[in-house]
């Protein structure tokens, strides 16, 4: 256990400290809270909205596709399929950055391969204001990793729902709708719930599949921290991307706050 | 009794023509393969984009150059074997540092265990760009000069992973009853642990390689900012100079990746299938 | 035993049950039949019991008349209508399965007041009605419990209330003790069955326990491979099983090899009928099916067959006597049995004058166990 202890504390609780330590100093080694002020407004502020409506996005949409899919999936009787699947989605969850960006611009990029197809019968969608080098294009590629995590989390609450249940609510007379009203989907709401955090988590965080798609032209707070990390940045603000990293940190914190009030109420039943 | 009941049973009779199995079953399957055809096409074209494109040359027609280029090409094979030196190292690492770990808590401290899911959940929830801000910080500047720093960071983005499968493994087996009756038997605690506990936990510890190993061979972020150029940072790098062999070289690795993984597992379930089947015969 | 409250008071004034009947259901998975001709017909305010071993049909036969099965042939009539083409949905049955069915996200009262919520009851009427019937089971100070915190047989009750609580036509019960311990079974086992004489509800009750399906049933089924054995009182089913799958399969029987000659056998020195619906069978090689207190033994130092074993069973010991080779078994009255020792010679005599038999079988299961 010491070893451990020792490991995380310096691997993770040390960069922590050093992270929210610098986001309170000036160049010169002076406490100071013009950092703080600096990625509160202008650009950097705008990289954290761009940011959280991202995560929002990229966590409410393939939410609900990884759920609709998770349960075609478990509905279905080919053990095939479900082995498929499962390898498949732990293989492509794992799967952002470079790699993946590769395979969309062969995909979608102007040259691309579906944007041939598409072309072919005068759907090209750059002709209708796509461009994949952008902020929906990043969502869109995003899908990619998103779909197959959600889909590797609901799986097993998905497995919890008991065929009786089902059976119990058809033989009081509820139709479908109403067991999936009453008690298919108040059932998996904390699961869902947890799941999208944790997509959020995810697109909130995303920096390689952004930067390599974009080359670090979109406004996103992770992309501003490499942009800084890598040297671009102005005199006496050497410790901005500090401040933005704590701003990353504060607003995972307050999603957490959030995911736990409306766990808190969607799984009462629970407790 | 039945008040209402006969007009139900007659509205039934009148609104529903067929037997309840014979039609809800259709419907179900049929959007069933709507949405499989629709999430299949949205994972595989890409994936036959980029294979297709790896068998391009720039004039559009099909072609082995971009494969057949690969290792000849300047910097692959420099960061090919940067991304594997560093592979080994995270790998070794994590399995020295977490193994003994799980199995102590899981022995002996079973209190912390909820401790340890909470530390070990963390390099999830923490972006890892801001981890790699504070460590390019904090880190003494011998450290910062070698790759193996980002060995040492591999280990904690690992531990969410591995600590599950690890967590998992040690649950489904009766720890503390193996540790026991290797110790009344005679052997010393190292013994044990590497005769008796590893031989049982062998599925979670082929998961938490895959998954070790997967993980630093497609790093990007922290790769790229400590400024090494692993494998991954070498393919963004190269398509400068030509994208036919960066993106070659991506989907070998991704169909690479898929391989490992499928092998693994297929290994493990035919293994895990035997000693069931023996353990039905005793 | 918890206290009941008036049953008819909730019920509504003169519950009548429906009439239920399968007639030559079919149902098969692949290759295999689960139902081969099943037929039933149940009284109105019956409760039936479908008894037999695992795959012999009995739960299909009850989810096919739940609506949850669909029949390859044959046809359920509830009160002389064909509801073979209705769903589960609108069918009106009420179901307790056998374990986990409370929705785990409603409490108590909520899971009894879905029936009626699904049925655009008022929401006042229907939780004062989900009170009615948790107050029925005993349950009224558990109504605001989650499931999980209840324990199974709490749960199994408020599982009964549920199924209640929409005054079904039928009450389906499928194996809803079998996840229980056994006190809480017993006292379950008398509180559904005393539910359903007050409320005289056409029960059907799936068990692969005989003793349950024995105490609680007006009539029992023995199924077996798809198709009803035999279909009688519990007193009739012990007493005179028509077919030799139910005379093993209920109760305890020892096998005895005889031969039969013109419908007769010759049975510990002594010629009995065959009992009348297995003549049928050959003159030759048969087994005779005794039960334990069709035996009668006297201690006899001349005799050849001697004791074996005894287990002390309360009122009764059970006695196995080797007679030629064979094990029977025997009840005796515990203070008579007291005074036979081990190994003691005792006179063997059947009590009945007629005897059921079966096809000799080479395993011969009744005389090793």
């Amino acid at each position: 256990m010491a070893p451990f202890s020792i490991y995380s504390f310096l691997g993770l609780g040390v960069p922590i400290i050093a992270v929210i330590y610098y986001a309170f100093q000036s160049e010169q080694g002076k406490p100071t809270l013009s950092n703080i002020a600096l990625v509160t407004h202008g650009s950097y502020l705008l990289g954290f909205e761009n940011s959280i409506v991202l995560a929002l996005i990229t966590s409410i949409v393939p939410g609900i596709i990884g759920l609709i899919l998770a349960y075609a999936i478990a509905t279905s009787r080919s053990a095939t399929l479900k082995r498929l699947v499962a390898t498949a989605s732990g293989v492509l969850a794992n799967f952002g950055g470079i790699n993946l960006t590769f395979m969309f611009i062969a995909t979608l990029g102007s040259t691309g391969i579906l944007t041939a197809w598409l072309s072919a019968i005068h759907l090209n969608p750059w002709n209708f204001g796509f461009n994949l080098y952008s902020f929906y294009g990043v969502a869109l590629v995003y899908l990619y990793f998103q779909v197959p995590l959600m889909v590797l989390v609901i799986t097993p609450a998905l497995g919890g729902l008991r065929p009786s249940w089902r059976e119990a609510a058809e033989n009081m007379g509820a139709s479908s709708w109403g067991y999936w009203r009453y008690v298919g989907v108040p059932v998996l709401m904390p699961s869902v719930l947890g799941g999208m955090l944790l997509l959020f988590g995810s697109g909130f965080a995303a920096y390689a599949t952004a930067e390599t798609l974009t080359a670090g032209t979109v406004t996103l707070a992770p992309i501003q921290i490499g942009s800084l990390l890598a040297g671009n940045q102005l005199a006496g603000q050497e410790n901005v991307g500090y401040a933005v990293g704590l701003g990353m940190f504060v607003v995972l914190a307050v999603t957490m706050i959030l995911y736990g009030l409306v766990r808190r109420r969607a799984s009462k039943w629970l407790r | 009794m039945a008040s209402l009941i006969p007009d139900i049973v007659e509205d039934a009779l009148v609104a529903v023509p067929e037997a309840p199995g014979r039609r809800r079953r259709p419907r179900l399957r049929v959007w069933r393969a709507v949405v499989l055809f629709i999430a299949g096409a949205y994972f595989l074209i890409p994936i036959y984009a980029g294979l297709r494109f790896s068998f391009e040359n720039d004039a559009g027609h099909l072609s082995l150059y971009a494969v057949k280029a690969i290792p000849s090409e300047p910097g692959f094979s420099a960061a090919f074997w940067l991304s594997m030196r560093l592979a080994v190292v995270t790998l070794a690492l994590t399995l020295v540092l977490m193994v003994p770990t799980s199995v102590y808590v899981h022995l002996k401290l079973p209190r912390l265990r909820r401790l340890l899911d909470f530390v070990t959940i963390l390099p999830i929830v923490i972006p890892p760009i801001v981890l790699i801000l504070g460590v390019l910080r904090a880190a003494p500047l011998w450290l910062r000069a070698s790759p193996y720093l980002l060995s040492l960071v591999y280990v904690i983005l690992s531990m969410p992973f591995v600590y599950r499968s690890l967590d998992a493994g040690l649950s489904a087996i009766d720890l503390k009853t193996l540790v026991e009756a290797s110790r009344s038997l005679g052997g010393n605690w190292l013994n044990t642990l590497w005769r008796v506990v590893v031989p049982n936990l062998r599925s979670a510890l082929l998961s938490a390689t895959v998954l070790t190993l997967a993980l630093v061979l497609g790093e990007f972020t922290m790769a790229s900012l400590d400024l090494w150029t692993t494998l991954p940072v070498w393919i963004y790098q190269f398509q400068q100079v030509d994208a036919h062999v960066s993106t070659a070289v991506s989907m070998v690795s991704l169909i690479g990746t898929w391989l490992l993984i499928t092998l693994i597992v297929s290994l493990d379930r035919s293994q895990s299938r035997r000693t069931r089947r023996r353990t039905n015969n005793s | 035993m918890t206290e009941l409250v008036d049953a008819t008071r909730i019920a509504g004034p003169a519950p009548a049950g429906a009439r239920v009947s399968l007639e030559g259901l079919v149902r098969t998975y692949g290759a295999t039949r689960a139902l081969n001709g099943f037929s039933l017909a149940i009284e109105p305010g019956e409760f039936v019991a479908l008894l037999g071993p695992s795959g012999c049909g009995k739960t299909t036969a009850l989810r096919v008349l739940a609506g949850f099965e669909r029949l390859d042939s044959g046809r359920v009539t509830v009160d002389g209508r064909d509801v073979s083409k209705v769903s589960a949905q609108h069918r009106d049955m009420g179901m307790v399965f056998q374990s986990y069915s409370l929705f785990p996200n409603m409490n108590a009262l909520n899971n009894v007041a879905f029936g009626l919520r699904m049925r655009r009851q008022h929401a006042t009427q229907r939780r004062q009605k989900a009170g009615e019937l948790l107050e029925l089971v005993g349950l009224s100070d558990q109504a605001s419990k989650y499931p999980h915190q209840m324990s199974g047989g709490q749960q199994q009750r408020v599982a009964l209330a549920r199924a209640l609580a929409i005054e079904p036509r039928v009450l389906l019960l499928d194996e809803p003790l079998s996840a229980l311990d056994a006190k809480v079974r017993a006292e379950l086992r008398d509180q559904i069955r005393q539910l359903q004489q007050r409320l005289a509800i056409t029960t059907v009750f799936v068990t692969h326990d005989q003793e349950e399906a024995l105490s609680m049933a007006d009539r029992v089924c023995v199924m077996s491979a798809g198709r009803a054995e035999q279909t009688a009182t519990p007193a009739a089913l012990y007493s005179r099983p028509t077919t030799s799958f139910v005379a093993e399969f209920v109760g305890v029987s020892s096998r005895v090899p005889v031969e039969s000659e013109n419908g007769s056998v010759v049975l510990f020195g002594e010629r009995c009928r065959i009992r009348a619906s297995d003549v049928g069978l050959p003159d030759g090689p048969l087994d005779a099916l005794l039960r334990p207190e069709d035996v009668t033994i006297t201690p006899d130092e001349t005799a050849k067959p001697f004791v074996t074993h005894k287990s002390f069973l309360g009122a009764i010991t059970r006695v196995i006597v080797q007679v030629e080779g064979v094990a029977v078994r025997v009840d005796v009255r515990s203070d008579v049995a007291a005074d036979i020792e081990l190994g003691a010679r005792v006179r063997v005599a059947v009590v009945s004058r007629d005897v059921l038999v079966a096809q000799r079988t080479a395993t011969r299961p009744g005389s090793t166990q």
